[in-house]
């Protein structure tokens, strides 16, 4: 059913922190590695090894330089996957049903049974979220790892997307983002979090929070220039006595 | 956008298909038996010529069904109806004027109807896209719908109607590439807006997230061919509508009509060619592309 659902019971998503985020690419590869052998169709590469590779990821990570009007450019690593929005255009322009936004939880999906491939889907989502498998011909797209964060099977610790899961520098939070007072609503809160692309009015679910801001470091030239200065100039006390004791050594005071 | 030889084949070609059914549908030209026949038959084949070339990009052709069920919020499944009720009512409409000799004026106009709906519904597609501020615009359906009148005037062989409504479709077109043009500097994405950093400085792609293309940058990000864009414009509207337009004022016959309508065909088709190709999608500022 390509229409929307008015709401949702809850509003499970990310929370993307570009202040901690290290650029690692690691969760790229967790969710690429959990999701090309579970839920659906795997995710195929072609010409993996040869000169011109390509394949199908449900979550990439860019870099952006930031330059402001004054000062230093920033660096900033931007991990992007689906956004699971409340008004997801990717839904009902669908031709099939296929692609859904789940009542309960408010993810987005697409049923590949039903998926005729026809890429309007993706040419609806204004953030690159959904990509159409080149060897299965149906449409991928991140499924907030729903087979992880049900799995009973799974020990609780685990039951998280791979992608959170995996991130060393924590960066990527999860958590039902309609509950007000859920850890991750809180951060959206304190942090200002931000949503992509808002005049695009697909409402994402997905928050990221903005870089936090940096010292100043305009005025000296190293910050760690004072922790290097010489503590004593002229060697005193035992290690004095050393100093000269080498010093007379054949070989010494070279 | 990447401009998929079958989406363009199956734009034009429906589009002057359409066009067609619906002035047959109308009544113009009043043909019955033989002469009805030819022009049902080249109706019917670019139509559903065009729309069998539409399921060639499909990634499961033989799913297609599946594509009439979502007509209450789909623009793609409702095209999908509106061309098979225009297709179903035609086809008694034009066996009527060919074996009897008779004409079903109400089935000929609901047939007209929905052959308009089929055209208006494939613009919807387009236009519906926000990502795509060029599709975007009220003067993507009201293009797509003046060439496809504009065409089946011509095959339907409506001289004087013809040269009239050729000439709306090129100044349409002419509306639609100069809106176009600033459509998506208007549209407030940019890549501050798509980071969400763009009140921190001037944001820079600095590293894509991979080495290799990807489905992504081959489906949107098409930038190859655009420089010829200027050239293309000038030859697709001499071969659209100025040519044809003047064969028509010197030499309103058969084989005139017949160059007339090739020359519109193949201007037509490079006009499509330059909607998709020259069409940004707002993804591309991820990486630093239009
Ligand atoms: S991010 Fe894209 S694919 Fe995901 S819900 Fe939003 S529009 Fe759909
Ligand atoms: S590609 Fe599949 S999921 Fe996307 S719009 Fe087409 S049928 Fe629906
Ligand atoms: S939630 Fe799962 S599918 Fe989505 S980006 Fe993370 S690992 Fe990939």
């Amino acid at each position: 059913m390509t229409q929307l659902p008015q709401s949702t019971d809850r509003k499970m998503g990310l929370v993307i922190d570009l202040d901690t985020c290290v650029g690692c690419h690691a969760c790229v590869i967790s969710c690429k590695g959990w999701n090309t052998e579970n839920y659906g169709a795997p995710l195929s590469d072609q010409d993996a090894y040869g000169s011109d590779p390509s394949g199908t990821f449900l979550n990439r990570v860019h870099s952006f330089e930031v330059q402001p009007e004054q000062g230093h450019a920033q660096l900033i690593h931007f991990p992007k996957s689906c956004l699971h929005c409340e008004d997801a255009p990717c839904v009902t322009v669908c031709p099939t049903g296929a692609s859904y936004k789940r009542v309960e939880d408010g993810i987005v999906l697409v049923n590949e049974s039903d998926c005729i491939g026809c890429g309007l889907c993706a040419w609806s989502c204004p953030y690159g979220a959904r990509e159409l498998d080149a060897t299965e011909g149906v449409m991928k797209k991140c499924t907030l790892c729903v087979d992880r964060i049900y799995n009973e099977n799974l020990e609780e610790v685990d039951r998280v997307p791979s992608c959170v899961r995996t991130c060393p520098a924590g960066a990527r939070h999860f958590g039902d983002l309609g509950d007000p007072n859920s850890d991750v609503s809180k951060l959206v809160e304190e942090r200002g979090g931000m949503d992509l692309m808002p005049e695009q009015g697909t409402k994402p679910v997905n928050k990221y929070l903005p870089p936090r801001p940096k010292d100043t470091i305009e005025e000296q030239i190293d910050i760690l220039a004072p922790l290097l200065a010489p503590v004593a100039e002229e060697p005193q006390g035992f290690m004095g006595w050393l100093d000269k004791a080498l010093d007379k050594l054949p070989g010494g005071n070279a | 956008m990447h401009p998929a030889p079958s989406v363009i084949v199956f734009t034009t070609l429906s589009g002057l298909g359409f066009g067609l059914l619906m002035f047959l549908g109308l009544g113009f030209p009043a043909v019955t038996g033989w002469v009805a026949f030819v022009f049902f038959a080249i109706a019917y084949a670019l139509a559903v010529g065009g729309l069998m070339a539409s399921t060639f990009h499909l990634g499961h052709p033989e799913r297609a069904m599946k594509a009439f069920t979502q007509w209450r919020s789909s623009w793609l499944s409702r095209e999908g109806w509106c061309a098979v009720i225009a297709l179903l009512v035609m086809a008694p409409y034009g066996a009527g004027l060919v074996f009897l000799g008779e004409t079903y004026t109400a089935l000929g106009l609901i047939g007209a109807l929905f052959s308009l709906l089929t055209v208006f519904t494939t613009s919807m597609i387009y236009t519906q896209l926000k990502t795509i501020p060029r599709w975007n615009m009220k003067l993507t359906p009201a293009m797509f719908l003046s060439f496809s009148i504009a065409g089946g005037a011509l095959l339907a062989g409506q001289v004087n109607a013809a040269m009239i409504l050729l000439a709306i479709a090129a100044l349409v077109q002419l509306a639609y590439w100069k809106q176009g043009d600033e459509a998506f500097a208007n549209s407030g994405t940019d890549m501050g807006t798509a980071t969400g950093l763009g009140s921190r400085g001037t944001v820079r792609a600095f590293e894509p997230p991979h080495t290799g293309t990807n489905y992504l940058l081959r489906e949107f990000v098409h930038v190859v061919g655009r420089k010829h864009a200027a050239k293309l414009r000038v030859i697709s509207f001499v071969l659209a509508f100025v040519l044809p337009i003047l064969i028509l004022l010197i030499s309103p016959h058969h084989f005139g009509a017949l160059i007339a309508v090739l020359s519109h065909l193949a201007g037509i088709a490079t006009s499509r060619w330059l909607f998709f190709a020259q069409a940004e999608h707002v993804v591309g500022l991820y990486y630093g592309k239009r």
